[in-house]
C-alpha cells in the first residue's frame, strides 16, 4: 500500500469522478444486456427515441429502473457498512453481519402483511417499518455486546448472529401464519432479488439514500477522531454520543432503505469499503462517499452476472455478492482480524 | 499574576456502578495554575489524578464548585473553545488505531474549524510543525501500531501541539516508557516549556520524573489535596508516608538537587 496523501477536497472530487465514470460505464453496459435480446442498436433507438413497442418496455421500464435499484441499493450498503465499521472500529461490523439486515426485513414482512405497496404512502410507510426493524435490532446487539470500555470483537459479531437468527426465525413465523399470497414473491425477495420497482417507490428509495448518506458523509471527519477513543475525542471537541447516534442512525436508514427496496443483499457492506480502505487508507471522508459510488458499481455488476449467467433464468444477486463476499469474510477473519489496519 | 487555570472547591463523584468500579470522590479540591509554569501532579492510585484530568478537559463538570480557564467556567466555554486552549496529551492511542501519523496530528486541527470537512493549508503547515518540533517529521506516513512507546508519544505530543494550545496536560507521559525516551520526554517538554511558553500540567506516577520537571506539586490523596507547593516542600517524608502508606527516603538527585523519592523496601 502506497502512503495515503492527506485528504483534501480535490483529491477527492478527482476520484469521485473516476468512480462516476466507472458507474456510467457499468450502467451503460447493464443497460445493453440482458436476457430478453434486444440488439445494440435497438437499445440506442429506444433511448433515443426512435423505438417504441417490446423492446421500449425492456429497456426502459424493466433494465433501466432494475439498474438504479441496484445503483442505489450497493451504495446505501456500501456506506452503512463504512459506518458500521468505523462505529464498531471492527473490520468485520456489516449490516447483515449484525444482524440490523434481519430486523429491517422483518419490518418489511410487516408491512406487507399490511398490504404495503407502491403508492408513495405506502412506499414511506415500508420503509418506516423497515427502519423501526433496523433500529430495533442494532440497539439490541448493541445493549447484548457493549462491556464497559468498548464493543469487544467476538461478542459484538455473536450478538449479531443472534439476533439475525431471531429475526429470520420471526420472519419464518410470520410467512407460515400469514396467507402466503398476500405476501407475494417474498421468499424471492429474502434471497436477495434486485427487481424493477415504481417510479414512486424509486424516489423515496434515492431520498432516504440521500438523507443516510448525508448523515453518515457529513459526520466522516468527527468519525475519524472517535477512533481516538471517546475519551480523547472530547478532549478536542468532538460531541462522541452525539456522533455515535448519528452514525448509527443514517447507517440504519441507508440498511433500511435498501432491505425496503430490494431485499436484504449480505457482504456489499463489508466488500466495498474494506477494499477501498486496502486501496486508500482508512480516511472516513475518502472512504465514505468512495463506497457511496463503489457499492453502486459493485451491486450493478453483480446483477447484471446474476441475471445473465444462467439466463434465460435467473440467480439471485444475494448469492453472487455471498459467492464473493464469503471467502472476503474469511480473510478478514484469519488475516486481517489480527492486524486491523485496513 | 491571575492563575491561566484555577480549581475552586471543585467536588465530582461518580454514578454508583454496579460491580467493578469501587466508589470515589473528588472533595473540596482547590489550586491553581500560574501561566508559563509546570505544574506536577501526583498521588497514589486512586487518588483521583485521572478523574482530575477529565474535570480539567471537560469530559467530566464538577458537580460543585468550579473549573476556571482564565476566570471563565470551562462548562460554559463548552468542548470547542476549551479544547482551543487546552490540550491533553493521552497514555496511548486504542490498539488497531488505523490512521497515519500525519493523520493523527491533523486531528488536532479539529477545534480551530470544527464545521470543515478537510483540513486548510494553514492546519497542514500547523501540522507539519508539530511534527517537526518533536521530531517524527519522517514517521509521517507510519501507522501508530508500528511505532515504539517512545515514537508513539512524541506523535501525541505534536497532535497537542497542532492545537496551538495554551495549556498542556499530560497524562502518565512515562508510564509505557523506559529510561531512554524517559530521558527524551523530560528534554522535550523543558524544551517546550521554554521556547514555547506553554503551561504543563504534568500527572504522573513518577515522583521523580515529577520533581525534576515541575515548579510546584500538588499531592493528591483519596481525591483531596494533601498539599500544594515547590517540590521540597511537598514531597516531604511524613507526608509521603501518609499518603502512600509505606516508608521512604527523600534525597537530593546529584545533577539536578531536586528532591528524588526511594522507596524502602520491606525486608522478608
Amino acid at each position: 500500500m502506497s502512503e495515503p496523501l492527506p485528504a483534501s477536497g480535490a483529491r477527492l472530487a478527482l476520484l469521485l469522478g473516476g468512480l462516476g465514470l466507472v458507474v456510467l460505464a457499468v450502467s451503460l453496459g447493464a443497460l445493453f444486456i440482458g436476457s430478453a435480446r434486444v440488439p445494440p442498436g435497438d437499445v440506442l433507438a429506444v433511448l433515443t427515441g426512435r423505438i417504441k413497442g417490446v423492446d421500449q418496455v425492456v429497456v426502459l421500464s424493466l433494465r433501466l429502473p432494475r439498474i438504479l435499484v441496484a445503483l442505489l441499493a450497493g451504495g446505501a450498503l456500501a456506506v452503512a457498512g463504512a459506518g458500521f465499521q468505523a462505529l464498531a472500529r471492527n473490520p468485520l461490523a456489516e449490516p447483515s453481519v449484525l444482524g440490523v439486515s434481519s430486523g429491517a426485513a422483518f419490518g418489511v414482512i410487516v408491512a406487507q402483511v399490511f398490504g404495503l405497496g407502491g403508492s408513495l404512502v405506502e412506499a414511506v410507510g415500508l420503509a418506516a417499518c423497515a427502519f423501526a426493524g433496523a433500529l430495533v435490532a442494532g440497539g439490541a446487539v448493541y445493549l447484548i455486546a457493549s462491556r464497559a470500555g468498548g464493543l469487544p470483537v467476538h461478542t459484538l459479531l455473536l450478538a449479531g448472529v443472534i439476533v439475525g437468527i431471531f429475526f429470520s426465525s420471526a420472519i419464518t413465523v410470520l410467512i407460515s401464519v400469514v396467507d402466503f399470497d398476500r405476501l407475494g414473491g417474498v421468499v424471492h425477495w429474502l434471497l436477495g432479488n434486485l427487481s424493477p420497482i415504481a417510479p414512486t417507490s424509486l424516489a423515496v428509495f434515492a431520498a432516504l439514500t440521500a438523507i443516510g448518506g448525508w448523515l453518515v458523509i457529513g459526520a466522516a471527519r468527527r468519525l475519524n477522531l472517535l477512533a481516538l477513543g471517546e475519551e480523547s475525542a472530547q478532549q478536542l471537541g468532538v460531541d462522541a454520543e452525539g456522533v455515535k447516534r448519528r452514525i448509527f442512525a443514517g447507517a440504519a436508514l441507508l440498511t433500511s432503505a435498501a432491505v425496503a427496496f430490494a431485499g436484504p443483499i449480505g457482504f456489499v457492506g463489508l466488500i466495498v469499503p474494506q477494499t477501498i480502505r486496502l486501496l486508500l487508507g482508512s480516511d472516513n471522508r475518502v472512504v465514505i462517499p468512495a463506497a457511496l459510488l463503489g457499492g453502486g458499481a459493485f451491486l450493478l455488476l453483480a446483477d447484471t452476472v446474476a441475471r445473465n449467467v444462467i439466463a434465460p433464468a435467473e440467480l439471485s444477486v444475494g448469492v453472487i455478492t455471498a459467492f464473493c463476499g464469503t471467502p472476503f469474510f474469511i480473510y478478514l477473519l484469519r488475516v486481517r482480524a489480527a492486524d486491523p489496519h485496513l | 499574576m491571575t492563575p491561566l487555570l484555577e480549581c475552586q472547591g471543585v467536588a465530582f463523584a461518580y454514578a454508583a456502578r454496579a460491580a467493578g468500579e469501587h466508589a470515589f470522590a473528588i472533595r473540596d479540591l482547590s489550586f491553581d495554575v500560574r501561566p508559563g509554569e509546570t505544574f506536577g501532579v501526583i498521588g497514589p492510585n486512586a487518588s483521583g489524578k485521572t478523574t482530575l484530568v477529565r474535570l480539567l478537559s471537560c469530559v467530566l463538570t464538577p458537580s460543585g464548585g468550579r473549573v476556571l480557564l482564565e476566570g471563565e467556567d470551562l462548562g460554559r466555554l463548552g468542548r470547542p473553545a476549551v479544547a482551543r486552549q487546552i490540550a491533553v496529551v493521552p497514555q496511548d492511542v486504542p490498539h488497531g488505531f488505523p490512521h497515519t501519523v500525519e493523520q493523527l496530528v491533523l486531528m488536532g486541527r479539529f477545534p480551530r474549524a470544527p464545521r470543515r470537512f478537510f483540513e486548510s493549508m494553514e492546519d497542514r503547515a500547523a501540522a507539519r510543525r508539530a511534527m517537526e518540533a518533536v521530531g517524527v517529521l519522517d514517521l509521517r506516513g507510519a501507522l501508530l501500531d508500528r511505532l515504539s512507546g517512545g515514537e508513539r508519544q512524541r506523535v501525541m505530543l505534536a497532535r497537542a501541539l497542532a492545537q496551538e494550545p495554551r495549556l498542556l496536560i499530560l497524562d502518565e507521559p512515562t508510564a509505557h516508557l523506559d529510561l531512554r525516551y524517559q530521558a527524551e520526554c523530560a528534554g522535550l517538554l523543558r524544551r517546550l516549556s521554554r521556547e514555547g511558553r506553554l503551561t504543563v500540567v504534568l500527572v504522573s506516577h513518577d515522583l521523580g520524573f515529577a520533581a525534576e520537571l515541575s515548579d510546584r506539586l500538588l499531592l493528591m490523596s483519596e481525591g483531596a489535596a494533601v498539599r500544594v507547593g515547590p517540590p521540597e516542600t511537598v514531597l516531604d517524608e511524613a507526608v509521603l508516608e501518609a499518603a502512600y502508606g509505606c516508608r521512604v527516603i527523600v534525597d537530593k538527585h546529584p545533577i539536578s538537587r531536586r528532591p528524588t523519592v526511594h522507596l524502602v523496601y520491606p525486608t522478608g
